[in-house]
């Protein structure tokens, strides 16, 4: 007996030993992300795409955009995600200095549940009413009078928002701040918000999954949920007049205009013609010197890596897979150009 | 020396409790102040709450009340559901199959994680309601209490079954020889017998009910306002935490620990009552 253990003792010291020699020359490097879950789906492809080819596990929890700059505060994570970027002050209040990179574009679609009507086409001002709960009935004259082509039922709005904190909240009530004074008096524009009326759910998946399963429901959602899930989604009227569908196109128009080196900047409400009307970049956040907390050079250069590799062609195909849109020409500049103003120790790096 | 060294060992692990336990409060405490110092008491009495950062407003009666709703509802519900088992398994049919079976599938109610009660609250009940003409949509206080009664049911059955199992047979048989009735027995004898115990299982269910997160925060439509009637949705203090958690700071954080102290206070205040009430009923 005495003899087996002994044997079976050194057995398991030697293979210890040796594994701790190969681990040093060959440990895979993983890198990890949190934050929002309206470009979750984009952001799952790619990563799962970026490890087939370059064997390096992406690991990204979808918290919401609020979770995931709070993880990257406490420096949980390689980088967060976020549609809402960070204002000066919040900024300020990270430990160190952070850059924004876009990633892609997408578009917060107005997702409805009535049966056996074709599409629904909506103002901003009906917009604007219905989710301020002033309109209360889908068969209110305020909604027929401009869908006089379908037959609506006499069936109560539920609206349903999100009960946690979101950049998907936030880009959504920027354009109803932006087209409705009523809206931004009484409700204003933030991650979260004190909703007038409706129901709320815990990330994308949960309104989208509630407006799927709710009669005479209305909510917002990023647009590859309500495509997913084959909910249908409000046509809407933008700044100049037209009605837009969420389309590759119509997401892409608003960011042919100007926007500034940092990207921090909000495309909704655009005034191009054929713009939709709650279009938005995503972007990931992370540090700007990655030297901090004993963080190692490998792990800082993996992780503009992968950003690097998001920003090429390969990834940025995969953005219509999911119904997003890629960026475009001068966002791609402006983001390559901040990733080379990452710095390790106050080297650029490769 | 064996002997010692146990007694040392037991007063340890009895400090290390206390000391966790006393770690928790403290904690939760000092989460709390920033918010104490802003609104003081009002905080537990005010019903706006507010998470825009241009204009934070922090309120604690919503969620208090949707908490107290819920829970006091699962266990009005309850208590028809769970007693008439009790008194199956603990003295109708005591030692049969039939009883062995009722409360091991009882116990696996137990088991199931409260996800999964979430679940099926929200693909089975809440259509169900929207059906019934119920409600509009399913959510509400009533549905989320209805999951919280079977969610309940075997921590109030399985402890009153046992106090009820444990009335020594002597005076039951007394009262059967004085030639009462079974009602009688379990009126006269059996209920002043294990009443105490049995009022102890429904505390305990009701601090189960308190805490639930889950399932409630899946069913009860997450709206932070105080629910009007009984098929309105509202929030909870435990669902409030687990959406809201993740990404508050400042202000909001604090409100939420605040929050969470109060409902830690609450628990202990409603088992504290609890034992006042088992030892007057059993003095």
């Amino acid at each position: 007996m005495k003899k087996i253990f002994i044997i079976i003792a050194l057995t398991v010291a030697l293979l210890s030993c040796g594994n701790s020699t190969q681990k040093n020359s060959t440990q895979k490097i993983g890198l990890t992300g949190a934050g929002a879950t309206f470009p979750l789906p984009f952001y799952n492809l790619a990563f799962k795409t970026y490890n087939k080819s370059h064997g390096t596990l992406v690991t990204y929890g979808g918290i919401g955009s609020g979770g995931g700059i709070r993880s990257l505060k406490d420096k949980i994570v390689d980088f967060g995600a976020s549609d809402a970027y960070l204002s000066d002050k919040k900024m300020g209040q990270m430990p160190f200095p952070i850059v924004h990179v876009p990633t892609c574009m997408g578009a917060v679609v107005v997702a409805y549940n009535i049966e056996g009507i074709g599409e629904l086409h909506l103002t901003p001002e009906v917009l604007s009413d219905i989710f301020l709960g002033n309109i209360t009935k889908w068969n209110d004259n305020k909604i027929a009078d401009i869908n006089t082509n379908i037959k609506l039922p006499e069936l109560p709005i539920t609206v349903v928002y999100r009960s946690d904190g979101s950049g998907t909240t936030y880009v959504f009530s920027d354009y109803l701040s932006k087209i409705s004074n009523d809206w931004k008096e009484k409700v204003g524009c933030a991650k979260s918000l004190r909703w007038p009326t409706g129901i709320a759910a815990k990330g994308n998946p949960g309104v989208a999954g509630t407006i799927a399963q709710t009669k005479g429901a209305i909510g917002y959602i990023g647009s590859e949920y309500a495509f997913s899930l084959n909910i249908p989604v409000a046509v809407l009227q933008n700044k100049s007049g037209n009605y837009i569908k969420p389309s590759l196109e119509s997401i892409s128009a608003p960011a042919s205009a100007a926007i500034p080196a940092d990207t921090r900047v909000m495309l909704t409400n655009s005034p191009a013609k054929d713009a939709y009307p709650i279009a938005c970049f995503t972007w990931i956040v992370l540090y700007k010197e990655q030297a901090y907390d004993g963080r190692k050079i490998e792990q800082a250069e993996a992780t503009i890596k992968l950003l690097k590799w998001m920003l090429e062609d390969t990834a940025q195909n995969l953005t219509k897979k999911v119904h997003y849109a890629p960026l475009p020409v001068a966002a791609k500049e402006n983001a390559k150009a901040i990733l080379q103003t990452i710095t390790f120790e106050g080297k650029a790096l490769k | 020396m064996k002997d010692r060294a146990l007694k040392i060992g037991l007063l340890v692990s009895g400090t290390i409790v206390l000391l966790i336990m006393g770690g928790i409060v403290f904690t939760l405490m000092s989460g709390a102040l920033p918010t104490i110092k802003e609104y003081g008491l009002s905080f537990i009495f005010s019903s706006e709450w507010n998470p825009n950062p241009d204009r934070e407003q922090y309120g604690a009666l919503p969620f208090i009340m949707g908490t107290l709703m819920t829970s006091f509802l699962a266990l009005l519900l309850c208590i028809p559901l769970s007693f008439p088992i009790a008194l199956f398994t603990g003295e109708y049919f005591k030692g049969t199959k039939a009883a062995s079976f009722i409360s091991t599938m009882v116990d696996l109610l137990a088991g199931i994680p409260s996800i999964v009660y979430g679940l099926w609250g929200f693909y089975t009940l809440r259509p169900l309601m929207v059906e019934l003409g119920l409600s509009q949509q399913g959510f509400g206080v009533f549905t989320s209490a209805l999951v919280l009664t079977i969610m309940i049911i075997p921590y109030a059955t399985s402890l009153s079954s046992e106090f009820i199992r444990m009335v020594p047979n002597d005076i039951k048989e007394a009262a059967f020889a004085m030639g009462a009735t079974r009602f009688e027995v379990i009126k006269k004898v059996i209920f002043p017998a294990a009443g105490s115990g049995i009022f102890a299982s429904y505390i305990l269910a009701l601090g189960r009910a308190l805490g639930e997160t889950m399932a409630v925060t899946m069913l009860i439509g997450n709206v932070n306002a105080i629910p009007m009637g009984l098929f309105d949705s509202g929030n909870t203090m435990a669902s409030v935490i687990a959406n809201q958690f993740g990404e508050a700071d400042g202000l909001k954080l604090s409100s939420l620990i605040t929050i969470g102290l109060l409902l830690f206070l609450l628990t202990a205040i409603v088992n504290s009552l609890g034992r006042l009430i088992i030892k007057k009923l059993s003095a």
